[in-house]
């Protein structure tokens, strides 16, 4: 067990006017996740704590949130990765605070919704199984891990300073379906992206890549629909 | 209050909710409300496969499907929708594909399959490769699939809405009570068809592989509605979580040739009594049963509560040699690091994350973890609830997926199944619905139906005593894990019932901290434990009463199966605070019961 400051950004839109900060001593063990504490603070402290969490195992990105200053998953961030006995959680940035941790998503889902994130292919089915090599079945597997947690969007330089940024999560999920050997709208999707708020709003700063829980290698996929809109090839 | 009107409401939207919902928009008005995020539903966490007999690796049948299920079923299950189910599942799957699914593929092109626990081949008994997977996500891929053709088909969405109330006139189902998480507003949504596709209820177990969200929502709100709840006190606890933490690690990690090993390093589901012809490919409730023995007598992993589950290539080739385990193509089995991580890349991440091990170097620690409600919302195969004995139909109501009992899982589920349940019934019961919502009229919505929700909602509100429900929540937990878990006797159950009944009384003596109308997240969570509560007292009482051993209900006091007197699901209705019971006859078609040997 050892001794956790933990220091939690509260707004409530009913009461205060402006956010400010809790603090919390709690005891913890170093394998605890930063969700355990949360839970704790909930359950012992302060029952009106407001977040959202559900899987508790890093796969349904309900509860992406800023850590010590970057953006992780409070289920799968434990107490010992963060090497310190001062913990600080808020709201992820770029999105509206609606209470405590919980941050107006709507347009977050929003973007994802405009690059036709669905398979597109109005061929005749077959009666099994359309057939996919391996390797065709490899070329997009990356992005297919992504659970819109939207860490990556909301750690983005580019999207704090124009929310009109379309954002990496949602270009994610484009490239998803572009390098799928199946999927028939790419030209559609490309074209969708090749927008001023599209991939070029893209710095490459990486911070995308740094924030994903998944480990997807957001800035490469980026890079991958950037060069498939100058090239007009998906080689 | 806004009200709202849909031919259609669906509650849920994890892989059965967005099934159901893309079927019934098909042909009418049709709303799915859901307090996540669709993405965040827990069919997102499914890890190994969606069972479907293709033989896309070697022979298969789904007859062969269907009695494997029957059987991994200790017989409770209805074979008439357990064939039905196995039948569907091939065309299902490929649907699934045509839908854009990225199923991990054979050197042919196809969807690649691989062993699961209890699926065999029925003339050599041996596991058969009918696992239909997407490495170690294949949940995430499907709950991904369907959210994506939901978008593509326009389907309507309520998201953070919390269903509360069925609304029952005495002409029958009129819609629901919704409260919508962010302005805490009260919505009516009037319905000629209401699909309950809700999930599990694995939090009413201390150790769980189970979501925050799964408080058994729809089961509890139909048991108030009078409607019973059929086979409660059947539970799987799954063989492999995580030590302490109960995160699911997927039986797949045994379909690529894991092992199970004991603090003396022996393969215990070899012995005699447990499994040695399919081993650690059992079923999971004999898996589990044997994990509780082992750790019983001591052989736990130095001297703690856990054992091993080992995939490093040296034990998974040493074993699968000494087995005789072979390819498709009759080559010795034998797999190298790499590939493990290739076909457990998620399984390899959270035990890196949460236990500082590498799965491909070191052994898992694992205990069996509370995983999936077998019991649920009694229904007919087109997702049609029906409410007694004589499988009496209640127009306009439906259930699908974890939440329902068909009964396709009977006392035990298979893995890979509960994929499969999601997707047959969800497809079903949404054009079984949607037929229905075309014949019928609205029935008219009564004075005041936000009337039971408010009820509830004030008596929460106003509490003014000094429990914290995380007290309540976590005594809970403990004592059903103990006494109604993996190995059940009379007295420990009888002291669950009492002690549930005392935190209910407990639970009227809340107070909340949290008062306010916007995410009030604090009253969910108060009105989400008196779900489990109910749920707890109808599960243990259910499993008080039965006297016999099967599937997932084993008990130490009565270690046979009874199937002269014990043959038939559990029926438990609330009423006034009391569980009743009542019993209901299993279909059989072609299958004899038989004694159960892996």
């Amino acid at each position: 067990m050892q001794k956790i400051t933990l220091k939690l950004f509260r707004y409530n839109p009913e009461t205060d006017t402006k956010p400010h900060y809790d603090t919390f001593e709690l005891e913890a063990e170093p394998t605890d996740r930063v969700l355990d504490l949360m839970e704790k603070v909930k359950g012992y402290h302060d029952g009106s704590l407001s977040f959202r969490r559900s899987c508790a195992h890093g796969v349904c990105g309900s509860c992406a949130m800023r850590i010590n200053g970057q953006n992780m998953l409070a289920c799968k961030t434990l107490v010992q990765d963060l090497k310190t006995s001062r913990i600080t959680v808020e709201p992820i940035l770029g999105l509206s605070v609606l209470k405590d941790m919980i941050v107006d998503m709507d347009p977050f889902f929003d973007s994802y919704k405009k690059v036709m994130p669905f398979f597109v292919n109005d061929e005749p089915k077959p009666a099994q199984e359309r057939h996919q090599s391996i390797e065709d079945r490899e070329r997009f597997d990356d992005t297919t891990k992504c659970i819109l947690c939207g860490a990556c969007t909301t750690s983005c330089p580019s999207f704090w300073s124009n929310d009109e940024y379309i954002g990496p999560a949602a270009i994610v999920n484009a490239h998803r379906f572009i390098f799928d050997s199946r999927d028939k709208g790419a030209a559609e999707r490309l074209q969708i992206l090749n927008d001023q708020f599209g991939v070029y709003r893209c710095r490459t700063i990486f911070n995308c890549t740094v924030a994903c829980p998944r480990e997807i290698q957001i800035t490469q996929a980026i890079g991958e629909v950037k060069k498939a809109i100058a090239t007009g090839s998906l080689d | 209050m806004k009200k709202h009107q849909f031919e259609v409401v669906v509650v849920g939207a994890g892989g059965a909710g967005l099934m159901a919902g893309l079927y019934a928009s098909q042909s009418a008005s049709t709303a799915v409300i859901s307090k996540l995020y669709p993405a965040r539903s827990h069919t997102g966490a499914a890890q190994g496969g969606i069972g479907a007999a293709l033989g896309n690796l070697e022979e298969d049948h789904p007859a062969w499907h269907t009695y494997d299920t029957v059987k991994g079923s200790d017989y409770l299950g209805d074979q008439d929708a357990i064939e039905f189910m196995c039948e569907e599942a091939p065309s299902i799957v490929y649907e699934l594909e045509h839908m854009g699914l990225p199923f991990n593929r054979t050197k042919e092109g196809k969807i690649a399959q691989r062993p699961f626990g209890g699926h065999t081949n029925n003339e050599t008994g041996k596991p058969v490769m009918r696992a239909c997977y997407a490495a170690d996500r294949t949940g995430h891929m499907i709950l991904q699939t369907l959210y994506q053709q939901s978008i593509k088909n326009n389907v309507t969405f309520y998201d953070e809405f919390q269903v509360m109330d069925l609304i029952m006139t005495e002409e029958g189902v009129a819609g629901v009570v919704a409260l919508e998480i962010a302005t805490g507003e009260l919505h009516v949504f009037h319905a000629k068809s209401v699909i309950f596709a809700t999930g599990g209820w694995g939090r009413v177990w201390e150790i769980t592989s189970n979501a925050f969200a799964y408080t058994g929502d729809g089961v509890a709100i139909t048991l108030r509605r009078g409607i019973p709840a059929q086979d409660m006190e059947f539970f799987q606890f799954h063989p492999t979580g995580i030590y302490k933490m109960g995160i699911l690690i997927t039986e797949g990690v045994r379909g690529e040739g894991g092992i199970l090993l004991n603090g003396k390093g022996e393969r215990f589901m070899e012995k005699e009594g447990n499994a040695p012809s399919v081993k650690e490919l059992a079923s999971r409730d004999v898996v589990s049963r044997a994990m509780y023995l082992e750790l019983k007598e001591g052989n736990g992993v130095n001297g703690e509560n856990y054992l091993y589950l080992d995939v490093t290539p040296e034990t998974v080739n040493k074993y699968a040699a000494l087995d005789g385990r072979t390819n498709p193509d009759g080559s010795p089995f034998s797999v190298t690091g790499e590939e493990i991580l290739g076909k457990l890349p998620d399984i390899i991440d959270f035990c890196e994350t949460y236990l500082g091990v590498n799965p491909v170097t070191q052994p898992m620690p694992v205990q069996p973890t509370a995983h999936y409600a077998m019991g649920g919302i009694p229904t007919d195969k087109f997702g049609q609830v029906i409410v007694d004995k004589k499988r009496k139909p209640l127009p306009g109501l439906f259930a699908v997926g974890e939440n329902a009992c068909v009964s396709v899982h009977g006392a035990n589920r298979l893995g890979t199944n509960s994929l499969l349940d999601l997707v047959v019934f969800g497809k079903h019961s949404g054009m079984k619905a949607a037929e229905y919502a075309k014949e019928a009229d609205y029935i008219p919505l009564p004075d005041n139906p936000t009337e039971f929700v408010e009820q509830q909602l004030e008596t929460l509100r106003n509490a003014e005593g000094e429990e914290r429900i995380s007290d309540i929540g976590t005594e809970m937990k403990e004592v059903m894990f103990e006494h109604v878990g993996v190995f059940r006797v009379e007295d420990g159950m009888a002291q669950a019932v009492e002690k549930i009944r005392e935190l209910k009384a407990r639970f009227k003596n809340i107070k909340l901290d949290d008062q306010g109308k916007k995410f009030n997240m604090d009253l969910l969570n108060a009105w989400e434990l008196s779900n489990l509560l109910d749920i707890a007292e109808v599960t243990a009482v259910s499993a008080l009463k039965r006297k016999e051993s099967r599937g997932a209900h084993a008990r130490d006091d009565y270690q046979e199966r009874n199937d002269k007197k014990w043959m038939k699901h559990t029926l438990a209705w609330l009423e006034d605070g009391e569980v009743k019971l009542d019993y209901k006859d299993v279909i059989f078609t072609k299958f004899e019961p038989k004694k159960r040997v892996y």
